[in-house]
């Protein structure tokens, strides 16, 4: 089985946002980054169906040259390979990043052989898109569902269990096909000290696509204002329950 | 004219849907609106629009994603359609992202607020609502999803006139198809709807210290929530993530104990109509935004708290 993750590298933002000065992006000097967290999971069930089937599994970025940290992260792992995508840095809109996104796994299927299953996370963290692997699946005409938090491979079948409405909706979808999956698919572990030596070692592409104009432009990013509160205190330690007792009796949630 | 694609639950109109007409008509012009499957026409009778579309068809009797891309894509250029406009809800997202792509133009998903004009102005939601993003949409044929619960609701009303239609669909537009359905897990009482939310964070410390979290919310009928940290270590699952990547929560009072209050948190949190905040650091990022304040260990402030109520009570 071939499979292909797509992950994104996004700030861990903490309590609270804090913008560049020309307000174009977030101001990360004292962030550390991760992989978006719904790719995370994607990223651990590539590696569940590689422990299963065997075969090829690939990562791939579009991102600054620092987003290799996420690619080696994967590796780490059990993921065999890595495809980066490297950009300036600038964000790239959501058509620009599927357009180049299919060029490089046309690319790579030409040279050895179609992915079974292509993960995309149904959103990332950041700009929240809920778009690129539906683009990137009706460019390769495979059908594609999204919003998944199980994802069963059986045969040349792949069962899909999407949430909605509290319940489940279940699709069998014919391999190859792409899927966007949920954080909740799985519980992604952490990698091991000799899984990190060895993602250092496993082979990376990296290729420079050249951003197209975008059509959904950015302007400027804007923290919204949250009412700045300052909590009134009720008390300290366990000297304030009859005060916390009080509020919820106030609010009516106490009986 | 601008194109509303109106999801519907029970013969009725969603209330996300009615966010998204209410956000049309900020766009100016006409504003028709498509109704998909079995239960449409029932709810096409309330929806405000000047021209409801009924599409009636067997086989979208389950959601079909691309189905739904191709009915809404094929009216919208029937009726030449400048703005289409769906509420960015699960499927509705899905059909919308399709039909983006089929027509060749972009998406922004859940806007806020759109200004008309050439480029067309959004602001639109990121990081879950911890951010804002004002854009231009350089396009004749805009594609929008409203973020849930930001928008006033249009009020309801008639439609100046409903028209039903068998849309085509080829085969290749089912194969991606709901085939079956997982009902939701009985009893107890879900994050979604709870009245009242505690959640333990980090400063739990350990899936057993859970028991005090889960002892409260007892005591109140309520429901035990978590933060990614401790779904992260695998202490409780998934199911019970509140956040931009787990639940939603819109309870009357929302108790976060030992939760720091990072912005992944507060994005599932923010329709809580209080929050009390039970930490040991009186600087925690969660005290700035709590309406309520316990400075202190919650293994020694919850059980105190179960106590009083219990001592009330009897």
């Amino acid at each position: 089985m071939k499979t292909l993750v797509c992950v994104k590298r996004v700030p861990m933002t903490g309590g609270r946002i804090v913008l560049t000065e020309d307000e174009q992006a977030i101001e990360t000097k004292h962030l550390g980054f991760a992989i978006s967290p719904h790719e995370e999971c994607g990223v651990e069930e590539a590696v569940r169906l590689w422990e299963h089937h065997g075969g090829d599994t690939v990562v791939l970025t579009l991102g600054p040259a620092d987003a290799e940290e996420q690619l080696r992260d994967s590796m780490a792992i059990g993921i065999a390979r890595g495809i980066h995508l490297v950009t300036d840095g600038e964000e790239w809109d959501p058509e620009a990043t599927a357009g180049a996104i299919v060029d490089v796994i046309r690319a790579d299927e030409a040279a050895s052989g179609l992915f079974d299953l292509i993960f995309f996370g149904n959103e990332s963290a950041d700009s929240g898109g809920f778009q690129i692997g539906l683009r990137v699946a009706h460019a390769l005409d495979r059908p594609c569902a999204t919003g998944l938090k199980g994802v069963a491979v059986d045969g040349d079948l792949v069962r899909c269990e999407q949430e909605e409405g509290g319940g489940r909706d279940v699709y069998e979808l014919p391999l190859p096909a792409v899927v966007t999956v949920l954080e909740g698919l799985n519980l992604p572990r952490y990698p091991s000290v000799p899984g990190r030596m060895r993602a250092g070692r496993k082979p990376l592409e990296a290729l420079t696509p050249v951003r197209p104009a975008s059509r959904l432009e950015r302007a400027r990013l804007v923290v919204p204002e949250g009412e700045s509160k300052q909590a009134e205190v009720l008390g300290r330690g366990p000297d304030a329950a009859a005060a916390v007792v009080d509020l919820l009796e106030q609010i009516g949630v106490a009986s | 004219m601008n194109l509303v694609l109106v999801e519907h639950v029970d013969g009725a109109a969603t209330d996300v849907s009615l966010q998204a007409l209410a956000l049309a008509a900020g766009l100016g012009g006409e504003t028709h609106a498509l109704v998909i499957g079995p239960g449409g026409a029932a709810a096409s009778v309330n929806i405000p629009a000047a021209v409801v579309h009924v599409a009636e068809h067997d086989a979208l009797d389950a959601f079909a994603p691309d189905a739904w891309a191709s009915i809404l894509g094929g009216l919208a250029e029937q009726i030449g359609a400048t703005a289409i406009v769906a509420p960015g809800s699960g499927h509705a997202t899905d059909a919308m992202a399709r039909a983006a792509v089929r027509l060749g133009e972009p998406l922004a998903a859940n806007c806020i607020s759109v200004t008309p004009g050439d480029p067309l102005l959004v602001t639109r939601v990121r990081w879950g609502g911890s951010l804002l993003e004002e854009a231009r949409l350089h396009t004749g044929r805009a594609l929008i999803t409203v973020a849930p619960h930001a928008v006033v609701a249009a009020p309801a009303g008639s439609p100046g006139s409903v028209e039903t239609f068998t849309p085509e669909i080829a085969d290749a537009d089912l194969v991606v198809r709901v085939r079956d359905r997982v009902a939701p897990p009985a009893g107890g009482v879900s994050l979604a709807d709870a009245k009242v939310v505690v959640t333990g964070g980090r400063g739990v410390g350990s899936p057993e210290g859970f028991v005090v979290v889960e002892e409260l919310a007892a005591l109140l009928g309520g429901a035990v929530g978590c933060s990614r940290a401790v779904t992260m270590s695998g202490w409780r699952p998934h199911t019970d993530q509140v956040g931009q990547t787990g639940n939603k929560i819109a309870p009357e009072i929302y108790i976060a104990c030992g939760v720091s209050g990072a912005t992944q948190h507060i994005a599932g949190a923010k329709g809580a109509k209080k929050i009390l905040a039970v930490n040991t650091d009186s600087e925690a990022p969660i005290m700035s935004i709590a309406d309520y304040a316990v400075v202190g260990d919650l293994h020694e402030v919850l059980p105190a708290i179960s106590a009083e109520l219990r001592r009330r009570r009897a």
